[in-house]
C-alpha cells in the first residue's frame, strides 16, 4: 500500500484543526456574545457544510477559485497563487467544510458558562483578552479538544470537496477517501481494504478519545 | 459621596417593572440594601460596577462621573475597578484558592493577609469544586478584596456562612473597611444577618 496519501490525509487534518483553532476561538467567542442579524447570517453560512452536498460545495469553491474566475484570477494575477488541484486549495475547502465542527462545540461551551465569571473578572479589572485567555478558555478546555478531534476526524473523511476542489493529483491532493475510491475503480479491493481500515482505525480512535477526554460526559459528537 | 440616579426596565413574570432609584451614599459608610424578591437588588449592583447599562441615569463618585446617559459616559466595569461579591460566588473553577487571588493582585502580603482573615490558609491549593459553600463565600470576598477597591458591593455575602463564622467575619472586615476607607454597599435579604454593622438603609422595590 502507498502510504503517501494516509500522510496526506494527517498533514492536511493537521493544518486544517490549527488553522480553525486560530480562527474558530475568537470567532465562536464573539458569536457567543449577544445576537444580531450579521451574527444569525454568519452562523447560518458556518453551518452550510453540515447540511449542504459537499460536491455542491466543492463545485462553489472550485467556480470561486478557478484561475479563470473572479477571486481566483485576481489571485493568479496578482500573488501568481492557484489554489484549485492544489494543496493550500485542499486546506482552504477543508476549513470551510469543517468549520461547524470547531465553532459549534466551543460557542456552545462558551454560552453555557456563567455569565458571571467573565464579570467577576471584568471587575477585578482584567480586560475582555485577559479574561478570555485566563478564565473563559480553561475552563471550556474539553470543549475546544472535543472541537479540535472532531475537526480532524471529520477532515480524514472528506471526499466531495476534496476531490471537486482538489482533483486526484498523487503526492499532492490524492488523500485517502480519493485513493479508496481510485483504489475501487481500479478494481484493487486490497489496497481500497487498507485505506478504509486504517482511515476507520483513527477515525474511531478519535471519536473514543472524545469521550475519555469529556469523561464520558459527552453526550453528542456536536455537544 | 457617591450619588447614583438610574432607571432601568426590569424584565418580569406578566409584564415590565421599572427600577427607578435616586440615592446618596456617603463615602466611607456602610449600606444595607434590602426589599422583596426580583425587586433590583443584584441588578442595581451591577448597574453600579458597569455590568449592566441602565436606560437612564447619572452616577457620580467622589465628584468623578462614571456614567451619565445623557452625555453618553460610562466607564468600564475595568475602570471602575469596585469589588463585587457575587451572589452565586462566580468563583473560577481552573483556580485554586490562591490563584484567585493572585489572579487580582500581587501583593503576595495582602493576600496572606486576606486568606488568614477568610480562615482559608489551609486550602490554598484547593479548587473551588472541593470547598464547601462557606468556604466559596469567604473566597468569593476575599477576591472581591484583593483589588483594595474604594467601593465594594456584596450581594447575599453571608448567606452561606454559619451564625459564629459570620460575626467573626463580620468583625474583621468592619476593621478592614475602615482601613480601606472603603464605602460598603451589601445587599442582604435578612435584616437581622448584619445588624449593629450599619445604621444606613436603603430599601428597594422596582414599580
Amino acid at each position: 500500500m502507498d502510504l503517501t496519501p494516509i500522510w496526506l490525509t494527517l498533514k492536511l487534518a493537521g493544518i486544517t484543526t490549527l488553522v480553525l483553532l486560530l480562527i474558530g476561538l475568537p470567532l465562536a467567542y464573539w458569536l457567543s456574545k449577544g445576537r444580531s442579524f450579521i451574527k444569525l447570517i454568519l452562523e447560518a453560512i458556518i453551518t452550510m457544510p453540515l447540511v449542504l452536498p459537499p460536491s455542491v460545495l466543492g463545485f462553489y469553491l472550485l467556480m470561486a477559485f478557478s484561475p479563470q474566475h473572479g477571486i481566483g484570477g485576481w489571485l493568479q494575477k496578482v500573488f501568481n497563487v492557484q489554489l484549485v488541484f492544489s494543496f493550500p486549495g485542499l486546506v482552504l475547502a477543508s476549513v470551510i467544510y469543517s468549520m461547524p465542527f470547531m465553532i459549534g462545540p466551543i460557542k456552545s461551551a462558551l454560552q453555557q458558562l456563567p455569565v458571571s465569571l467573565a464579570q467577576a473578572s471584568y471587575t477585578l479589572g482584567k480586560s475582555e483578552r485577559q479574561t478570555f485567555i485566563h478564565v473563559l478558555l480553561p475552563n471550556i478546555r474539553a470543549s475546544v479538544l472535543t472541537a479540535a478531534i472532531l475537526t480532524f476526524a471529520h477532515t480524514l473523511g472528506e471526499f466531495g470537496v476534496v476531490l471537486m476542489i482538489g482533483g486526484n493529483i498523487p503526492g499532492v491532493t490524492r488523500v485517502a477517501s480519493i485513493a479508496v475510491y481510485d483504489s475501487v475503480e481500479n478494481m484493487d479491493y486490497h489496497s481500497a481494504n487498507a485505506y478504509s481500515l486504517t482511515l476507520f482505525c483513527i477515525t474511531f480512535i478519535m471519536v473514543i478519545s472524545v469521550f475519555v477526554f469529556n469523561k464520558y460526559k459527552a453526550k453528542s459528537p456536536l455537544e | 459621596m457617591i450619588k447614583v440616579d438610574i432607571e432601568k426596565k426590569l424584565k418580569a413574570y406578566g409584564g415590565q417593572q421599572v427600577l427607578k432609584i435616586a440615592h446618596e451614599f456617603p463615602l466611607g459608610t456602610i449600606t444595607k440594601i434590602y426589599g422583596p424578591s426580583g425587586a433590583g437588588k443584584t441588578t442595581f449592583l451591577k448597574i453600579i460596577a458597569g455590568l449592566i447599562q441602565p436606560e437612564k441615569g447619572k452616577i457620580v463618585v467622589d465628584d468623578i462621573i462614571w456614567l451619565d446617559t445623557n452625555s453618553k459616559i460610562s466607564l468600564s466595569p475595568q475602570k471602575r475597578k469596585v469589588g463585587f461579591a457575587f451572589q452565586n460566588y462566580a468563583l473560577f473553577p481552573n483556580m485554586t484558592v490562591r490563584q484567585h487571588l493572585e489572579y487580582a493582585t500581587d501583593d503576595a502580603q495582602w493576600i496572606n493577609r486576606l486568606l488568614s482573615m477568610g480562615k482559608l490558609e489551609t486550602f490554598t491549593d484547593y479548587k473551588p469544586e472541593y470547598l464547601s459553600g462557606g468556604q466559596q463565600q469567604r473566597l468569593a470576598i476575599l477576591r472581591a478584596l484583593s483589588i483594595k477597591p474604594k467601593l465594594l458591593l456584596m450581594d447575599e455575602p453571608f448567606s452561606a456562612l454559619d451564625p459564629e463564622m459570620r460575626s467573626e467575619l463580620i468583625s474583621e472586615l468592619k476593621l478592614l473597611w475602615e482601613e480601606m476607607g472603603a464605602t460598603v454597599l451589601i445587599v442582604s435579604h435578612s435584616l437581622q444577618e448584619l445588624e449593629g454593622l450599619t445604621e444606613l438603609e436603603l430599601y428597594i422595590n422596582s414599580a
